[in-house]
Order: C-alpha cells, then structure tokens, then sequence
C-alpha cells in the first residue's frame, strides 16, 4: 500500500490517535507521578473531552480511512460511526466520574493506573468496533474490547465473585469470539475479500453457496451476540455483571453493548443492503434471513431478560437481566431494517445511556453506604436518602418506559418504526414485555419506599458531587422526556453510514 | 379567544404547589396539608370561573372551531428527512361538553380528597406531593386534546397512585398496588399501540400545506384525514380498525373497570386510604368511559355502530354482577366498591344506547356517580376513624349514637338507589330511556333494570345492619360529625339535591356537545357504508 494511502487517513484517525496516546500517557504518568490516583481521572477527562472535539470535527467527513486499490477501506469514518463514538465517549466521562467516587475501588487504588490504561484500552477498541468495515479489524477490535474488560471484571483481587466474574468472561468470550473467528474465515473462503464492501458486491453478483453463508453469518453472530449480550449468547451477563466493580458492569452495559449493536448495524447494512429506498427501507440480499433472524431473537432475548429478571433478589444481578431485556429491545428495531428502525437505535441508545448509567450510579453511591447491593438492604432507604431513592425511581421509570421520563421516548420510536413497517405482533409481544418489566423495576421502589427500614436510620448525608450527578442525570432523563427534540435531531444526523 | 390560558392554570397549578410542598420543611405539617387544600380550593374556583364563561351553545367533539378555552402551540417539532416526514406533537387542550364536567368533578373532588387527607399522619410531605401530583395527571386528562398529550398525564398518574396505595394503604397495600399499577399499565400499553397506528394513519395538513403525521385527537376524528395506506385507515380494507378499537376498549375498561377486568378495585378500594378511595371512585373510573367517548366512539364510529350490542352486554353484566357481589360483602369498603362496578354499568349502558337520552344519562351519570361514590366512600371514612373496623356486622344501631351522621348516610344511600329528587334518578332514568329507546338493545336494558332492584336490596340492607336496629355498645362513646366531616359532606350533599332538582344546572352543559356527537355518529355511519372496498 502506497504510503500516501497511509498519511491521508491519519487526519481521519485523530480521535483514534489521541486515545492511543493517552494510553501512553497514563501508563508514564502511573510511573512517574506518586498521587496517581488523584492525576489520572483528570487526564483521562480532558483526553476524552480533546477526542470528543476530533469526533464531532470528523462528524460528516464521509469517508475512509486505508484506502485500497477499489477505493474501499478499512475504517469508515461517518455520521453514524461518530454517533457511537460520542456515545462511546460520554458514558466514559460518565464512568470516570463514578470512578472516583467508587469506594469499592478503593482498596486498589495502587493499581488504578491499569484501570484507566485498560478502560482506554477497551475505547479505542471500541472505535474500531464502531467503524471498522474490514472483517479481520472487526475480529481484532473485538478481542481487544474483550481482553481489557476480562481484566477490568477481575479488577478487584480481593473478591472472589470478581475473579469468578473475570473467568467466567473471559472463557465465554473466548469461545464466541472464537466461534466468530470461523464464521469470518467461512466467509474468507466464500469471497475472497475480507472487506464489507467487497464482500456484498459479492453477494450480489453471484450466488453462492447458501448452506456455507448462512453457517457464517451464525457463526459470526456468536461473537456479536456475545458483546451484545443476546440470547443464546447471554449466560455471562449476570454473573459478570454482579461480579464485576460497578463501574465496570455500568460500563458494559452501556458502551460495549453500543459498539455490539453499531457492529452488527454497520454488518447487515453494509453488507447485506444493497441500497436504501426512498422510503427508509432497506433493500436486503435475500441471501440471509436477517429479519426472521432478528425478530426470532429479539423475542427471545427480550422475553428470557424480563422473566429471569422477575427473580433477581440482588440489583445489580436484576439490571444485568434487564440490560438483556434492553437488547432484545434494540434487537426488535433492527429486526425492521430500515432508517426508520436505526433512528429507533440511535434515540434508544442515547436515552439508554443516560438512564442506565444513572441508576449504576445510584447503586454505587448507595453500596458506598450501605455496603451492599442486595435489595432486601435497600428497604427503607427512600426516607434515608429521599435524593437517591427519587433518582433511581426516575432511572428505573425510565427503564420501564412510562411518561414524562425519557425512556417513553426510546421505546416510542420503536413501536413507530414496527407500526411502520407493520410488525404488530413483535410489537405486541415488546409492549407485554415492558408490562412485565415494571414489576422488577417497581420493586425496587417497593423495597426503597413501602417497606420500612430494618432499624430507624437517620438522615444519610453524601458529599455534594455525587448529589449533583444523580440530580443532573435524573433532571436529563425527565427533560429529554418532556422535550426530546435534541435527542431526535442528533439521531437523525447520524443516520448516514459511508456509502449509502 | 381568551388571554388567560385557563386550562394550563387549572391543569398545572397543582404542580406547582407540589414544588412548594417539596420546599416546605417537613416538620411543618399544617403548612403542608394548608397547602394541598388551598392549591385544590383555587381549582375549584378556577373551574368555577370556567363554567361562568362557558358558552352552552358551542359542541366540540368533532369540530375544532367550537373546543372553548383552546390552548393550541407546537410543543415538538423536528423537519426530518423525507420518509420520517415532519414529526409534530402540539400541546393542545380544550374543553366541549363532555369534558367540562368530569373536569368540574375532578376539581370539587380533588378538594374534598384534599380536606380528607388531613387525618393522614406520616410521611405527610411525599403523601401531599404524590397527591397533588395526581391532581395534574387526572385534570390533564381530562382537557387534553392531543394524542401524545393525553397519553403522558394518563400515565402520570400511574406512579402516585401506586405510591399513594402502597404507603399509606391498610395491610394488604403492597400487593392492591402493584395489582393496580400492573392492570392500567396492561390497559395503557394497548392504548400507546392503538396511538401510534393512529399516528401513521392520519395526516393533518399544516399552515404551509404539507401533510403530516398527527396526534390531533379531533383530526383523527375526519375520515377524510386517513391515508390509503395507513395502519388503521378506513380506507384500508383489514380488519386491523376493529382490533385496534378492541385494544383501545380494553385499555379504557380496566380503568371503568368493566368486567372481567374489574378485580383490582375492590383490592385498590379496600386498602386506598379514605382519601384515594374517594379519588379513585370520584375521578379515576370516570376516565375509562370518557375515554371511550372521547376517543373509540368519534374515532371509530363504524365498529362502535357494530358493537354496542356488546357494550350494553357488558355494561348489563356490571350493573347485575357488582350488585349481587356488593350484596355478598362483609366489609363495609368493599361494599361500595362493589356498588361502584354496578353504576359504572349504568354508564356504559348510556353510551351504547348512541342517542341523546342515553349518552346524556351517560355522562351525567359519571357526574352523579362521582359525587355520590364520594359521599360513601367518606362515610366509610369517618366511621373507619373511629372505630378502626370496617365489617357490616360488627355495628348496629350507629344511628341512636351518631344521629347526624346517619341522616347524610340515609341520604347518600337513597342518591345511590336513584330516589327521584336527587340527582342519580336523573342520570338513571335518562339511561334507560335512551337505553330503552334503542332496539337493538332494548331486551338488555330491561334485563339490567334488575339492577336497581338489588341496588336497593344491598344498599337498605346494609342501612339496616349498621345503622339501624339495638346499638352494639361497644360503640357507644363514638362522637358525632366534626367540623371537617361536615365541610366534606355537605357540599356534596348540596350538589347532588340541587342537581336531583333542578339537572339542566348540569344537562344544560353537556346538551349540544351530546347531540353534536350523536348527530357526528349518525352522519359517520352513513359516510363509512358509502365507501366501496
């Protein structure tokens, strides 16, 4: 490849680079300095805020990076793309701040510069996860994803569920991941090409064998799933989840399950969508059944969430239950492959962002307290800390759906998009879900504010900072119910990926 | 029209007390509970300043031009691209006939439930905040005139009922609550499916001539507005129309409750504490049945048509099966809440009737039926406080030792039973007229006039065993109406002797907008059976 090739896409990798670099410096900072901890959430925030800048300069460059002979690439670098990163970016600002306030990290605070280098680590990653139109840096961005946050399950060394959380990881995403390995090379071997774009003119022009193409999209599922934590790819998520520090869980929840879903987006659209009609939907090879596909799995997925949610007597354990449930969701809006289904995603992804990280968020500060996560200790905890105890029935409102929070929003422009497209009984079966879900969200609040507290508690105070963020994001998640305009218009300007 | 955007006053002042309550200080408690009771006291006088410049001659329904206190601007409007089109939510209210007395109820109950809540005695600052909460939600309702608009205040009530039955309900709140909240949001989720395939049936043309997608209650009303292609069009020949009407019906009916969808009331009822029984019974049922007129009946006039045979069945079923299971109760609550079920029947037995005595009768009845559910649930109330016990048999003879209070009771019992010269004879007897008067339904409705029959039955008996006959004396130090009793139940008493005598007060308000539906529904089936698939 010539080198002008190469130079011409570093001003399209600046972000990339950046994060790059802050790796870099935050692994000489945790050698030099001696108050890592106090230094590096601070490096880390404005490095974020200088790649938030490159990403929202990038925003409409349409373009790609690594170019080969046929002028198609490695890296797309788009409005849909920078979607995901910013989402990517936001919730690890949001993460970083609840890092510091985290006092379950706080016994390993001498190895808090790993934190940061790997939680760097599994952003950049996920920037490739996000725009990566090459299958073999797909497979790496996976794996580079997967192995940071195996560690960051693990992070605490002192609590076995951690380690348990880590292992458990770590075996299942090396099996998928594997398995998703297979799938890319059955699909090597059908076309030659490992890139997107080469890989549909493939498709398109020949035949080939249905039997073999169909095994390899499966195959590869099993690596998406896994980051996305669809059924029948899912049996990690409660166990990491409770296991891992919360940060980190909050963090998979939200960032890494985005770049699962951008994947798999950017794969069947790029891949398998020859063009977008006027109407929003998207013309797909008839090669794979991706709608029956999606819709078998967004039904499952949804469905087990929400029924083995029901059970969970520890939150963090319920939350990881619902986030499946919130990808069977997501699922369902793909499953109607059309602009009018990604605009769906793309809302649902930045109020589900803001509504999932702030009910971690109130988790962590409420275990700072009280030193559990079991919700038969959260009884009463209401009158304790009306602040927290309001905030998190905001958040978990929001998770359920209902007016005036933001979460109506998500799940409004998906039973839009499914009217639309006139899938009523996906939205029959999703609508009956959400029913379902209220009961483990209100419990919660049950525990929180019908129940009285075991011994009389006085008033809990907390420090001011982490009275601001559960307020501002609680304000967010109500205000973006009420006037959701901005949400609607960012989604709306992502919507374009390279080439359609 | 108007400067003063009265709607939004009435609408959100209740909110707005709701913050000042959050700033109180909590060991304030007469401040608290003033608050409440002053915020729902200038309701009251918002509602009252209303209806002096309502103007009866106006209709509404299906007519934009004649809604009176309109308050109409765009809320949310984003330029999409070209499939999306322009998506537009308006914040539209307004008032017709059938609106404005369930809105006048909601304020007069709101006030009463406010006065009532003084007994409540911890938690106050959440119990007032939830409360007036509430408030907003229910008036919201009842004025909205956007799909969107509607749907956001019928589930922001959700959340404060549950709470308001959950903390401060009797033992078995926990599990009245979540059955509640678990019900209406099955209900409503239907409602929020059936909306949205409203949505992407109709257009509403703006001022600059473009098409666009709307939640415009009264634009869904137009036949004319439905796109060929559209979900839930009349043009499109599925019979998609008649299972979304279905949907909707059943989201409105739990909340009516009609059978079979009836069982979390006397759950709700039993453990609510006065107060929110007196709410729930007041206002909330009422939603279910405006909501049907407000929305399946003008929306889907064709399978109305079709199916009033049903509704009235159904409507039948309520009035007979709530009367013989009220006659079966052993606790007093449960009682009425039961005799709730049976008059809700009378209601939807009106509206199946679609000519003006019925549908009158109707909406009147849902008026009466809040005033007078009130009453009851009230008395239960006082006689709760006293003696912490709600069972029929455990009393006797109350009326040697609390004379005062057993005449309002002989009095809210005979306006229950329809005694002519209070105001339920009025609201009943126009039922069946109109009931009566429509063939197709005509066998049901003298099937159902067995219910006042039972009425009467379970409403004297109950008269008898606890009020009447040797006092039980271990209540023999009970005191009579306190002053706050009084101030709960005569104005209530008042409204409904005045209305018993004199109804046009109220059957004046709702004429022309009846018979513009009526009129609307007649003239839709005839467009409706000219169109050709």
């Amino acid at each position: 490849m010539p080198l002008t090739y190469f130079f011409d896409s570093i001003p399209l990798l600046y972000p990339e680079i950046v994060i790059s670099a802050l790796i870099a410096i935050i692994v000489l900072a945790d050698l030099i300095t001696s108050k890592v901890e106090k230094v590096l959430p601070y490096i880390s925030l404005i490095g974020l805020a200088v790649a938030f800048y490159f990403v929202t300069d990038n925003y409409n460059a349409n373009a790609m990076a690594f170019l080969n002979d046929t002028g198609k690439g490695m890296v797309a670098v788009d409005s849909f793309g920078s979607f995901f990163k910013m989402i990517i970016l936001i919730s690890s600002f949001l993460v970083i701040l609840f890092t510091i306030l985290s006092k379950e990290l706080h016994d390993s605070m001498d190895r808090i510069g790993e934190y940061y280098t790997l939680i760097f680590g599994m952003i950049l990653g996920m920037f490739f996860m996000v725009s990566s139109t090459n299958l073999i840096l797909l497979y790496l961005s996976i794996e580079l994803v997967s192995l940071s946050s195996y560690v960051l399950a693990g992070f605490i060394k002192t609590s076995t569920r951690s380690a348990e959380a880590s292992l458990k990881y770590l075996i299942f995403g090396a099996a998928s991941t594997g398995i998703m390995l297979f799938g890319i090379s059955i699909v090597y071997g059908l076309t030659g090409s490992v890139n997107l774009y080469e890989i549909s003119y493939l498709f398109q022009v020949t035949a080939g064998n249905k039997f073999l193409l169909n095994l390899s999209m499966i195959l590869m599922f099993a690596g998406i799933g896994y980051k996305i934590s669809s059924v029948p790819f899912h049996f990690w998520t409660p166990d990491v989840y409770e296991g891992a520090p919360t940060t980190i869980t909050a963090y998979l929840s939200v960032a890494s399950k985005a770049a699962g879903f951008a994947l798999l987006i950017r794969l069947i659209k790029t891949g398998f969508s020859v063009e977008t009609s006027t109407l929003g939907a998207w013309v797909v090879l008839p090669s794979f059944y991706w709608q029956d596909f999606l819709v078998l799995l967004s039904i499952l997925t949804m469905t087990l969430g929400n029924f083995a949610a029901l059970w969970q007597s520890n939150i963090k354990r319920m939350l990881a239950y619902s986030s499946i449930a919130h990808a069977g969701y997501l699922l369902a809006a793909l499953a109607v492959l059309s602009d009018q289904g990604l605009i769906a995603i793309l809302i649902y992804f930045a109020i589900y962002m803001l509504m999932n990280l702030g009910a971690f968020l109130v988790v962590i500060i409420i275990r700072n307290k009280i030193n559990s996560e079991e919700l038969s200790d959260y009884d009463g905890l209401g009158y304790s800390m009306p602040l927290m105890g309001v905030s998190l029935g905001v958040f978990l409102i929001s998770l359920t759906g209902l007016p005036p929070t933001a979460g109506f929003i998500g799940k409004l422009y998906i039973f839009l998009a499914l009217l639309d497209a006139k899938m009523i009984v996906l939205s029959v079966i999703m609508v009956l879900n959400s029913v379902v879900s209220l009961y483990y969200y209100v419990r919660v609040l049950k525990h929180m504010f019908l129940n009285k507290p075991k011994e009389e508690v006085a008033h809990i105070k907390f420090p001011l900072a982490e009275n601001i963020y559960a307020s501002v994001l609680a304000v967010a998640v109500i205000f973006f119910g009420i006037y959701f305009a901005p949400v609607i218009n960012w989604a709306k300007n992502s919507l374009s990926l390279f080439g359609f | 029209m108007q400067q003063v955007p009265f709607l939004s006053l009435i609408t959100f002042l209740p909110l707005f007390g709701m913050i000042i309550i959050l700033l109180l200080p909590k060991s304030n408690e007469k401040a608290i509970k003033s608050v409440s009771i002053i915020i729902t006291g200038i309701q009251v006088v918002l509602a009252g300043m209303i209806w002096s410049m309502y103007n009866y001659s106006l209709g509404g329904i299906n007519n934009q031009a004649t809604y009176q206190f309109v308050e109409k601007f765009r809320w949310i409007e984003i330029a999409t691209v070209s499939w999306l089109g322009t998506i537009k939510v308006d914040y539209f209210m307004g008032i017709d006939g059938l609106s404005a007395p369930l809105l006048f109820l909601t304020a007069l109950i709101s006030f009463i439930a406010a006065i009532s809540s003084w007994k409540i005695d911890h938690s106050l600052k959440g119990y007032h905040a939830m409360y007036l909460l509430l408030v907003t939600g229910m008036v919201g309702v009842f004025v909205s005139l956007d799909l969107f608009l509607f749907y956001i205040f019928w589930e922001l009530m959700l959340l404060p009922m549950y709470f308001l039955i959950g903390i401060w309900g009797g033992p078995r709140k926990e599990y009245a609550a979540i059955k509640f909240f678990i019900y209406t949001l099955f209900g409503s989720v239907f409602l929020l499916l059936v909306m949205i395939g409203l949505y992407l049936s109709a257009t509403e043309t703006l001022a600059n001539g473009t098409k666009v997608f709307t939640f415009n209650m009264i634009a869904l009303m137009d036949p004319q507005n439905y796109t060929q292609t559209g979900i839930l069009s009349p043009l499109n020949p599925n019979n998609l129309r008649f299972v979304a009407y279905i949907a909707m019906f059943v989201g409105f009916a739990i909340k009516i409750p009609m059978f079979p969808f009836h069982t979390w009331l006397p759950d709700a009822h039993v453990e609510a504490p006065t107060a929110i029984s007196v709410i729930l019974a007041g206002v909330l049922l009422k939603m279910g049945t405006y909501g049907i007129l407000r929305l399946n009946f003008p929306i889907f006039p064709e399978i109305t048509q079709q199916l009033v045979w049903w509704i009235a069945l159904f409507g039948a079923i309520n009035i007979i099966y709530g009367a013989l299971c009220a006659m079966a109760q052993k606790d007093f609550k449960k009682l009425i809440a039961y005799s709730s079920v049976s008059h809700m029947g009378f209601v939807m037995l009106g509206m199946a009737s679609l000519n003006t005595a019925g549908i009158s009768g109707a909406v009147f009845q849902m008026f009466n039926h809040g005033t007078i559910t009130a009453m009851l649930f009230l008395i239960v109330g006082v006689i709760y406080d006293r003696a912490h016990t709600r069972g029929l048999d455990d009393f006797g003879g109350l009326a040697v030792q609390m004379p005062i209070y057993t005449g309002f009771v002989s009095f809210a019992f005979f306006a229950a039973i329809g005694l002519p010269g209070l105001s339920g004879f009025i609201s009943e007897a126009f039922v069946f007229l109109g009931a009566f008067s429509n063939v197709q339904i005509r066998v049901i409705t003298v099937v159902s006039t067995l219910g006042i029959l039972l009425g009467a039955g379970y409403m004297l008996w109950t008269l008898q065993r606890v009020y009447l006959g040797k006092l039980n004396e271990k209540w023999n130090k009970l005191p009579d109406l306190d002053f706050r009793e009084y101030a709960m139940l005569v104005p209530l008493a008042v409204i409904i002797l005045i209305l018993g005598v004199y109804p046009s007060f109220m059957l004046d308000l709702m004429n022309s907008s009846v018979n513009t539906m009526v009129t609307f529904m007649a003239k839709s089936q005839t467009f409706f059976s000219s169109i050709q698939f």
